[in-house]
Order: C-alpha cells, then sequence, then structure tokens
C-alpha cells in the first residue's frame, strides 16, 4: 500500500463571527497518498478554501482549528510552533491561489519574488538564485525567462501570472502542492495549458497535488481521488471513476447533471432546487435534506452517518442505507 | 442565409475602437480595436451565442448593438430600420424593444431601493400604470422569475446571487421586449444555480417569443441554449455555424482549439488537445493578416499578410481562414 502523505482527522475549523462562534468545516476526514492528485469540489462557500488554509496554518485571525489532528509525514501540524510551520510552508508544502496578483507582490520585480525563498530557505547566493530562477520559469514554459525575471507582475498576463506561482511554489521541491482554484479566472485555452503543466511537474517533481476547483471537467482531468464537499461537510469521497462513473450521494448526482455537456447535443439539464445554506444557517439532520429530492423523515431529523459503497468510496447519505445492508451485511465505515 | 423575413436584427460591418491616450498631451496614441468588422442577422426568435476568450470583445459587441456605445463604423438595421446614427430620443421606442442582462445584476442595482421600488421604476418609464395596477404588475413579474410577493420590499444585499439575477432577468423582460443581448448571466453563479438561471432563460423565451444574442465564455452553457454560435477572436468573426455543426464539425482551427481546450466531465476517454501556444495578443495592436495566425498551429506565410475572407462552406456555416 501507498502510504499517506497527509491525512486529516476529524477536523473542525470555526469562524468567531457576529452570530457567534460558526464552523465551517465539520469534521473532516481525509487522506492524500504519496504522488496522488486530490480534488476538493463544490459550490462556493462550502468550505473548500478553508479547508486548504487550516492545512496551511493560514487561516484569517478571526478562524481556528477547534478539533481534529493534520498529520503530514508523522508530525500534526496543528500543534507546529508558528516559525516551524512557516518553515514548512517554504520547503515541503506550497500552496498557489486562483487570483496570483493577490500573492505576488506587485511593487517587486518576478526576479526578486522568486530569488528570495531559493536564497532564504535553500541558502543560495543571489547569483545562483537568479539562475535557479531562470530555470524554474522556463521548466513552467514562460518564454524568455531571462528577460522576465526584470518584468513587474502587472507586465504579465494572467496565465503567464499563474505560471510565475507555480514557478515559485517549486521553488522549494514541495511534497505537497496545494492549489485553490489556480484555473478559474482563465480562458479555457490557457486553463489547458496550466492543467496539462500541474500533470507534468507533479510526475517530474514526485509531488503530491490537492487541487481545489468547482469544475468537474477540471476534476476528471486531473483527480486520482476526489472529495464532494457541501456546506462545510465532506458528503462524498472516492475514486474519480467512482465520482463519475457512480455517483452516491443526491449532491455529487445533482451536480453532475448541472453542467451541460459540450458534447451532448441532447443533454438534459437536471437544476438542484433551491440554494446553498449561509454559515449561519441552522439545518437538522442532513444538511442537503432541503434541498434534496429523495428525502425521507429520518434525513430531516438525524445526520447521516458515513456509509461505504466500496473499500475507496464512501458517502454521507441516509439512502445508502439499506444498500449497505445488502451489500455489506450492514458493516458501518468509521470515517471518510 | 434566412429569408430577410426572418431577420430580426441586421449587423453589418460594425466596428466599435476605443481610442487609446498618451503623452504629455493626451493625444490619441492608439486604439484598442474591440468590435472589428461583425456582420450577422439575427434571426427571430433565435438564440445567438457570442463565444471568445476574455477580451475578444463578445461584450462590446452586446452594448454596440443595442446603442449603448456611439458606433465607430457599420449599420444596425433593426426590423427594417437603420437606426445607426439614431439620437437618443429617436431611438427611444428602439430601447423598449432590447434590453440587457448583466453578468452581476448587483452592480447595475440601486443599494437604497427595494426590488420593487426598481421594478416599478420601469413601469413608471415606460408605461402609464398607477398604484396598484402597477404593483400587481410587479408582483405578477416577481412571480414569473421564480420570487415571491414577499421579495418585493426587499434590498438587493438580501437577495443571494441566483436571485439577484432572477431580478435582473425580470427588470429585463418587464415591459416585453423582443430582443435581449445576455452577457454571461450565468457565469458568477455557482453550478446548482446556474442551472436553474438557464432553465428559466428558456422557459421565458419559449413563453414570450424573445430573440437572444448570448454571449458567453462557456461551450457547454451555449451548446445547451443557442440556436447558432459566432465565434469571435480579437474582435473579429472566425466561424459562425448551427450549433450542432459547430460542435461536431467546428472548421475554423480556434474554433477546434477552443472546443478541444474545454474539460469534460467524463473519465477515463483520452481526447487528442490541440495545443495552442502562447497568450492572445493585444487588441491595440492586433497581427496582421489573420487575427489568429500568431497561435495558429496550421498557419502559411500569407496568413501573416492577407485577412482570410468571410465565406460560406455549406448551408449557414461561415469561416474566416485561408488553409480550412
Ligand atoms: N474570515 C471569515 N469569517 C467568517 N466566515 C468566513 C471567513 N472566511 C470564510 N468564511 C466562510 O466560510 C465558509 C467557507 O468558505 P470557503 O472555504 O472560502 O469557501 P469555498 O468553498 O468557496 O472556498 C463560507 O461560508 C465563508 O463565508
Ligand atoms: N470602455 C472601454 N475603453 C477602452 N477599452 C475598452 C473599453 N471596453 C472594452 N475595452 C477593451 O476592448 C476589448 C474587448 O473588451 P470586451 O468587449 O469587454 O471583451 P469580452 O467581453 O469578450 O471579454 C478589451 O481589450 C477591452 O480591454
Ligand atoms: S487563416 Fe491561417 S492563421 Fe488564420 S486560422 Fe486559418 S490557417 Fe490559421
Ligand atoms: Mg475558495
Ligand atoms: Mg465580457
Amino acid at each position: 500500500m501507498i502510504e499517506s502523505i497527509l491525512s486529516v482527522n476529524n477536523m473542525v475549523t470555526a469562524f468567531k463571527t457576529s452570530d457567534g462562534l460558526l464552523p465551517a468545516v465539520r469534521g473532516a476526514s481525509f487522506s492524500v497518498k504519496k504522488g496522488e492528485t486530490l480534488c476538493i469540489v463544490g459550490e462556493s462557500g462550502c468550505g473548500k478554501s478553508i479547508t486548504a488554509l487550516s492545512i496551511m496554518g493560514l487561516l484569517p485571525s478571526n478562524g481556528k482549528v477547534t478539533e481534529g489532528s493534520v498529520m503530514f509525514e508523522n508530525k500534526d501540524l496543528l500543534t507546529l510552533k508558528k516559525e516551524d510551520m512557516r518553515s514548512l510552508r517554504g520547503n515541503e508544502i506550497s500552496m498557489i491561489f486562483q487570483e496570483p496578483m493577490t500573492a505576488l507582490n506587485p511593487v517587486f520585480t518576478v526576479g526578486y519574488q522568486i530569488r528570495e525563498p531559493l536564497m532564504i530557505h535553500h541558502r543560495l547566493s543571489k547569483r545562483e538564485a537568479h539562475q535557479k530562477g531562470i530555470e524554474l520559469l522556463k521548466r513552467v514554459g514562460i518564454p524568455s525567462p531571462a528577460s522576465r525575471m526584470n518584468q513587474y507582475p502587472h507586465e504579465l498576463s494572467g496565465g503567464m501570472r499563474q505560471r510565475v506561482m507555480i514557478a515559485i511554489a517549486l521553488s522549494c521541491n514541495p511534497k505537497l502542492l496545494v492549489a485553490d482554484e489556480p484555473t478559474t479566472a482563465l480562458d479555457v485555452t490557457i486553463q489547458a495549458q496550466i492543467i496539462d503543466l500541474l500533470n507534468d511537474l507533479k510526475r517530474d517533481f514526485e509531488m503530491s497535488l490537492i487541487m481545489i476547483t468547482h469544475d468537474m471537467g477540471v476534476v476528471a482531468e486531473i483527480a486520482d481521488r476526489v472529495i464532494v464537499m457541501y456546506a462545510g461537510e465532506i458528503i462524498e469521497n472516492g475514486t474519480v471513476s467512482e465520482i463519475f462513473n457512480s455517483p452516491q450521494h443526491p449532491y455529487t448526482r445533482g451536480l453532475l447533471s448541472s453542467v451541460p455537456n459540450v458534447d451532448d447535443p441532447d443533454f438534459h439539464l437536471n437544476p438542484i432546487a433551491g440554494s446553498l445554506p449561509l454559515l449561519n444557517e441552522k439545518i437538522s439532520g442532513c444538511r442537503f435534506h432541503p434541498r434534496c429530492p429523495h428525502a425521507m423523515e429520518k434525513c430531516k431529523a438525524v445526520s447521516p452517518v458515513t456509509f461505504e459503497a466500496t473499500p475507496t468510496h464512501s458517502a454521507r447519505c441516509w439512502l445508502m442505507e439499506d444498500e449497505e445492508v445488502r451489500q455489506h451485511g450492514g458493516q458501518r465505515a468509521g470515517t471518510l | 442565409m434566412a429569408d430577410s423575413a426572418q431577420v430580426l436584427y441586421s449587423v453589418k460591418g460594425v466596428k466599435k475602437y476605443y481610442p487609446v491616450k498618451g503623452g504629455i498631451l493626451r493625444r490619441v496614441k492608439n486604439h484598442v480595436k474591440a468590435v472589428d468588422g461583425i456582420s450577422v442577422d439575427i434571426l427571430k426568435g433565435e438564440t445567438l451565442g457570442v463565444v471568445g476568450e476574455s477580451g475578444c470583445g463578445k461584450s462590446t459587441l452586446g452594448r454596440t448593438i443595442l446603442g449603448l456605445e456611439q458606433l465607430t463604423e457599420g449599420n444596425l438595421v433593426y426590423n427594417g430600420t437603420n437606426i445607426s446614427g439614431y439620437s437618443k430620443k429617436e431611438l427611444k421606442p428602439f430601447k423598449k424593444e432590447m434590453q440587457m442582462i448583466f453578468q452581476d445584476p448587483y452592480a447595475s442595482l440601486n443599494p437604497k431601493q427595494t426590488v420593487g421600488e426598481a421594478l416599478e421604476e420601469v413601469f413608471i418609464i415606460h408605461t402609464d400604470l398607477r398604484g396598484n395596477e402597477r404593483r400587481e404588475k410587479v408582483i405578477r413579474l416577481l412571480k414569473e422569475v421564480g420570487l415571491t410577493e414577499e421579495h418585493f420590499d426587499r434590498y438587493p444585499h438580501e437577495f443571494s446571487g441566483g436571485q439577484r439575477q432572477r431580478i435582473g432577468i425580470a427588470r429585463a423582460i418587464a415591459i416585453n421586449p423582443s430582443f435581449i443581448v445576455c452577457d454571461e448571466p450565468v457565469s458568477a453563479l455557482d453550478v446548482s444555480i446556474q442551472a436553474q438561471v438557464i432553465k428559466l432563460l428558456k422557459d421565458l423565451q419559449e413563453k414570450h417569443e424573445l430573440t437572444y444574442l448570448f454571449v458567453s465564455h462557456d461551450l457547454g452553457v451555449v451548446r445547451h441554449l443557442c440556436n447558432r454560435v459566432l465565434v469571435m477572436y480579437l474582435g473579429q468573426m472566425v466561424e459562425l455555424a448551427p450549433v450542432d455543426r459547430l460542435y461536431e464539425n467546428p472548421v475554423h482551427p480556434y474554433t477546434e482549439a477552443l472546443l478541444s481546450s474545454i474539460p469534460r466531465p467524463v473519465v477515463g476517454v483520452k481526447r487528442e488537445r490541440i495545443r495552442l501556444q502562447g497568450d492572445l495578443p493585444s487588441p491595440t495592436n492586433p497581427p496582421t493578416g489573420c487575427p489568429f495566425h500568431t497561435r495558429c498551429p496550421i498557419a502559411k506565410d500569407h496568413c501573416a499578410v492577407e485577412r482570410p475572407k468571410w465565406r460560406e462552406i455549406e448551408k449557414g456555416h461561415y469561416i474566416a481562414c485561408h488553409e480550412r
């Protein structure tokens, strides 16, 4: 069995708000294996970014992980000192964001921003860092990399900026790259270039990748394993083919039939009714039940436990209870 | 193309250039060629999709067609009347006929006005309905777009993104227009909400016999909603075809690349992807010849020199390419 590089166990992340302490992530458990790409999907506000930021130790000041653990190579990241976490972020885990402009500093050149981490974390001289920087820019497909080093972020296109971000993230040879919607703001032709690049780099650098996206097409292209989030909970977890070919949770099925298929002239759009709940909305039972076409009395009252469809595929939905009794003789999975 | 009887709006050689000023004297140094020669007949009752990457001029085309931008060149013929060059006053009866739905309805709503008031305003400007009658009308409108009477007295910030888009749609259809430019109306919405709004747009079109110009960068949504599709690149037309022909038999190399770039929500099927090199050139200084030649995988020398002609390759299917 391939070992996990990261394992998140029953993690709860809550925010202090004027409505009190509100959980944005409600007991997330999942793991990422060496070399694996895990996609986190779900609609906006479901807790994808907050899950990633909790792992990275980069939560906004009013947010806090209140329960659970985040094990990265036998260390619980939640118990690390600030400076240890910072050095881990510069070395072993890197993150890239949807809008590289927010992560790049507009007043420094690309060269400066790519040299800095190399000089600090890898103790390279300025000249060595410069040389390595050019190599990295070249590796991520930036044409005439030497002259790009002297440019400022605003002088680059969105696609180029994202490549620069990726180059900086790779400069430390991370074991895990966390990418939060890195292609959402890009046009499809540029998105395709970035997806190809990430797939190549993952192989060459032997990294694991956590990719956050709301685009089911992107998931199908890049994921090995998928977790689907809804209103702060992981509601389904499976291999990419299990999620697409035999989705178990009604929300996952709804998501898949809400995206018009480009290849199907007669695609039948079947929207999920209702809207996404707000953080301060109290919902009894299954958090999806107000929108679920199959909701039963039990769903309104009791939060579903996690059921296993296969050893690699699980979901939180009472509909699986009967099926599971049939398939697995009533055995229940503890966590996702 | 189709009989002229069916044409609702004829867009002829339309150009929209924005001046770029520079230097100490703020002289016009150059132009952004946002829309650079678009000709298309929009047919009664159809949904014409306009697709292309950001910055290719889709929104500018939409605004120009609605008379919200001054034409740099070209003619607009609405229902047989050439309205290019019309004054604001002369345009008024036509503006009633044509409406727009925006990507971000919030930006076009007054935060201090209740939704009921905002919708009543449309009737105050365009009709002589009064008091209760007007209120009744607004409530009927709210219901038609899937909202309720209770929403009348609420403010825009109390609505979710999907509900705000419903308000935007209500405002657009309030005075029974014939033609609506929908500018990325679902792009900012989550997929489950997006699907609801697409359904609403479809239902309203059927019920009111609306004609849509549907601007979008989402080729899945366009296939689902449109009858014909116009593909733009750097302000120019590269391909126009009935929707199924475009998706099943794209002929222009740009359309081909665009379609092959879309990630499909299907696992285990390996598709050949046409990789486009580089970025979009600047519309201030578009390439000579074919605008696509700098990124085109099949470009020949003459592509850099001569602008390819717009020609029909099968019934209703047009392209501008030397090599296809
Ligand atoms: N600083 C904050 N204070 C309070 N709530 C927050 C804060 N940041 C995010 N949230 C809320 O947490 C939830 C999850 O957000 P997020 O993880 O960013 O969603 P997404 O899945 O779109 O990435 C949302 O409801 C969001 O409004
Ligand atoms: N008011 C304006 N002034 C100057 N340039 C503009 C203006 N509006 C749009 N542009 C430019 O025109 C081009 C086309 O823009 P737009 O029509 O918004 O494209 P799209 O909707 O396809 O993304 C872009 O280069 C844009 O920067
Ligand atoms: S005209 Fe030439 S450059 Fe333009 S798309 Fe056709 S082959 Fe490519
Ligand atoms: Mg997010
Ligand atoms: Mg636009």
